[in-house]
């Protein structure tokens, strides 16, 4: 049995249910409580769960970033929300110094179990400062795990397991996809961190992407479909451990590889997937691997540069045509 | 330097001897213990046996050893980088110690740590934090999960004056005294951020201001008195035990040594340094011990030569330890035995 359920309803019940599964977990961010989340996220816990395990916090990232990673380390198990990951950079040191390295620091003698989680990539007119992604910064890191999800489905199994896993655990979400739905299982399940998913499967190409990139990918893979090209879709769900296996088992298949990111061209998951796939598949390869990412600027405020910057069906269909050799 | 320590608490403390000689000895033996550690330390870093940056505590270990009494079972303690003294107090052991400084696989972080970051999940030793400041929301993250439990314990949370200045400090503050966490704020002030005086790092020099803003309980101690040090924590202590929330302790200390090893503290006078040794914690507390004729001259030298016996054996336990394997460097990463590491 399954039912439709938009990508925050899905978050929600997964912290809903480990909380109530466990009484360690705390959620603690800027506007959790009583205005109900930022985006709704957290809709009715302060309700259910009071103020002792729903915590509205001053506007201080660093600061309650490293309450957090102190009450992690004291045998809790905090969700860190920032309203954004944008505003999350103020918090990157007890990020990327604290949380991701405690446990190698004490010699495994302190672990520190907590999940960060926020909307992360951009949401229509919001300049440059508010729509970065930031699955790459943070997967750079070692000691830390990356989920990017939004099927609601997954987004729900994965935090469950991201709230449960001993190691500190970045969710990135998405603004715009709050709203997006999906079918969602009943009942209790996990998805397990570091796991891609087969979307769509297909013969003449693969494409990888995830978070909400995973729309327009679809969509071109549809649209390619209509034109003879069979395209399989690969959705990532975790950046960190990156499940690389499921995608040279894709290209070997298929010989071709897109992938779609958000994220800047430099240095990023998209970078990652191309190394992983001609270090394993390089003899299966037809052509070069492609990548369609955002454009390599600082994104400003008007419409036509949104449209320019980001990754769509168009792009992809055209990068997949041009690994086809067809016009 | 215009933070002398402040003559009216000392006289206070003078005044009393109340305590038992088991406390004083057991000050004037972690004292000794970590100045000969220190000293041992920093002769094992010339010997190029001791690596990477290291901090050394010499003319601060009143503050540790005032600290460590005031303590019941259970508190917990995280500081900054300069934390071999305040590991020494928590019970990490010389050998431990010395052998985590000399990158041993018997070192007290199995020698994944080094000088700036010995931990003690069994002594609720929460670390030596190498970001300047970093350790002050985790401390108050500590000691809200206290809060949280229901328990009776608080965390102490160690910086120094260089910390002070970093927003974290606020950050943490206001929080800490809007939830009531009872957490323990200690700042160390020494006077000098690495090679800046506290006068060129504000327009605010008494360091006993900064939780004003928050209207968060303060007082300024002598750092250089354990017994000082002691009263002060235990009344911060039972106020926060009461419920009440943070208590913020000024301890005016100085550090005797440069801010690192490679530091030849050219910013400070000799006059200043010889200022401060002349009130030198050890020294004092040994002459209160013999002029309150609270133990013999015997008793003294006896210990003097068990912390030397200690400190010896340190030394030849780590330089005799094995170094780590290092098929060691891919654990502890994660808590996650399978983790798929890229190679």
């Amino acid at each position: 049995m399954s039912r439709k359920l938009a990508l925050r309803d899905a978050l929600r019940e997964a912290m809903i249910e480990e909380m109530r599964r466990d009484e360690n977990v705390f959620l603690m961010g800027e506007e959790v409580a009583e205005y109900n989340g930022a985006y709704k996220v957290s809709k009715g816990m302060l309700d259910e769960f009071g103020p002792k395990r729903v915590i509205d916090t001053p506007i201080a990232e660093l600061g309650f970033a490293g309450i957090g990673v102190g009450a992690a380390m004291n045998g809790l198990r905090p969700i860190i929300e920032f309203m954004t990951w944008n505003f999350a950079v103020l918090a990157f040191d007890q990020i990327v110094n604290n949380a991701a390295k405690t446990l190698s620091q004490s010699a495994g003698q302190f672990n520190c179990p907590i999940v960060f989680r926020g909307p992360s990539g951009s949401a229509g007119q919001l300049a440059q400062q508010h729509s970065q992604t930031f699955e790459s910064w943070m997967a750079n890191t070692p000691g830390l795990k990356v989920i990017s999800c939004v099927d609601p489905a997954d987004a729900k199994g994965l935090l469950k397991s991201a709230i449960r896993d001993n190691d500190p655990v970045c969710v990135m979400e998405s603004e715009m996809l709050y709203g997006f739905e999906g079918e969602v299982p009943e009942g209790e399940y996990l998805v397990p961190i570091g796991k891609a998913a087969v979307r769509r499967e297909g013969t003449d190409v693969t494409l990888v992407s995830y978070n909400k990139m995973m729309l327009p990918t679809l969509e071109a893979a549809e649209e390619l479909a209509k034109e003879g090209i069979s395209a399989e879709v690969i959705d990532l769900r975790t950046i960190r451990p990156l499940d690389y296996h499921t995608i040279v088992a894709s290209v070997k298949k298929t010989n071709r590889l897109i992938v779609v990111d958000e994220a800047w061209p430099f240095a990023g998951v998209s970078s990652e997937v191309a190394y992983e796939v001609q270090k394993f598949a390089f003899d299966y390869l037809d052509a070069p691997v492609i990548r369609v990412n955002s454009a390599d600027v600082s994104l400003p405020y008007a419409a036509p540069f949104v449209e320019a910057y980001l990754p769509n069906a168009e792009k992809i269909i055209k990068a997949v045509k041009e690994v086809s050799y067809v016009k | 330097m215009a933070t002398a320590a402040p003559t009216k608490k000392r006289a206070t403390s003078k005044k009393k001897t109340t305590y038992s000689k088991e406390q004083y000895l057991e000050w004037y033996t972690l004292m000794l213990r970590i100045r000969k550690f220190e000293q041992k330390a920093l002769m094992a870093y010339g010997q190029q046996k001791v690596r990477g940056f290291c901090h050394v505590y010499i003319g601060q270990e009143a503050v540790a050893a005032g600290i460590e009494s005031a303590l019941i079972e259970g508190d917990g303690i995280v500081t900054a980088y300069r934390q071999h003294g305040i590991a020494l107090g928590r019970g990490i052991t010389s050998d431990a110690a010395m052998a985590e400084l000399f990158g041993k696989a018997t070192g007290a972080n199995k020698g994944k740590g080094g000088s700036m970051h010995f931990f003690s999940k069994e002594h609720n030793y929460f670390g030596g934090n190498g970001i300047v400041g970093a350790q002050i929301p985790i401390g108050t993250g500590i000691a809200f999960a206290e809060k949280y439990k229901g328990t009776e314990n608080l965390c102490v949370t160690m910086f120094g004056d260089g910390a002070a200045r970093q927003g974290a400090l606020h950050e943490a503050f206001n929080m800490a005294m809007t939830w009531k966490i009872p957490v323990l704020y200690i700042l160390e002030n020494n006077g000098y951020a690495m090679g800046t005086s506290i006068e060129r790092t504000s327009n605010v020099t008494d360091m006993s201001k900064l939780g004003l803003s928050y209207e968060m309980p303060t007082e300024s101690v002598d750092g250089m008195d354990p017994v000082a040090v002691h009263e002060a924590v235990g009344r911060a202590a039972a106020h926060i035990r009461s419920g009440k929330g943070p208590f913020y302790l000024e301890i005016r200390t100085y550090r005797y040594k440069g801010h690192s090893v490679s530091d030849p503290a050219k910013y400070r006078t000799k006059e200043e340094v010889k200022e401060y040794q002349d009130r030198d914690p050890i020294k004092m507390i040994e002459k209160t011990i013999l002029d309150g004729k609270i133990a013999t001259e015997k008793e003294i030298k006896a210990i003097q030569s068990e912390i030397k016996e200690e400190i010896d054996h340190a030394y030849k336990f780590a330089e005799e330890s094995p170094l780590p394997d290092a098929s060691e460097l891919y654990t502890d990463n994660y808590l996650q035995e399978d983790y798929p590491y890229l190679t």
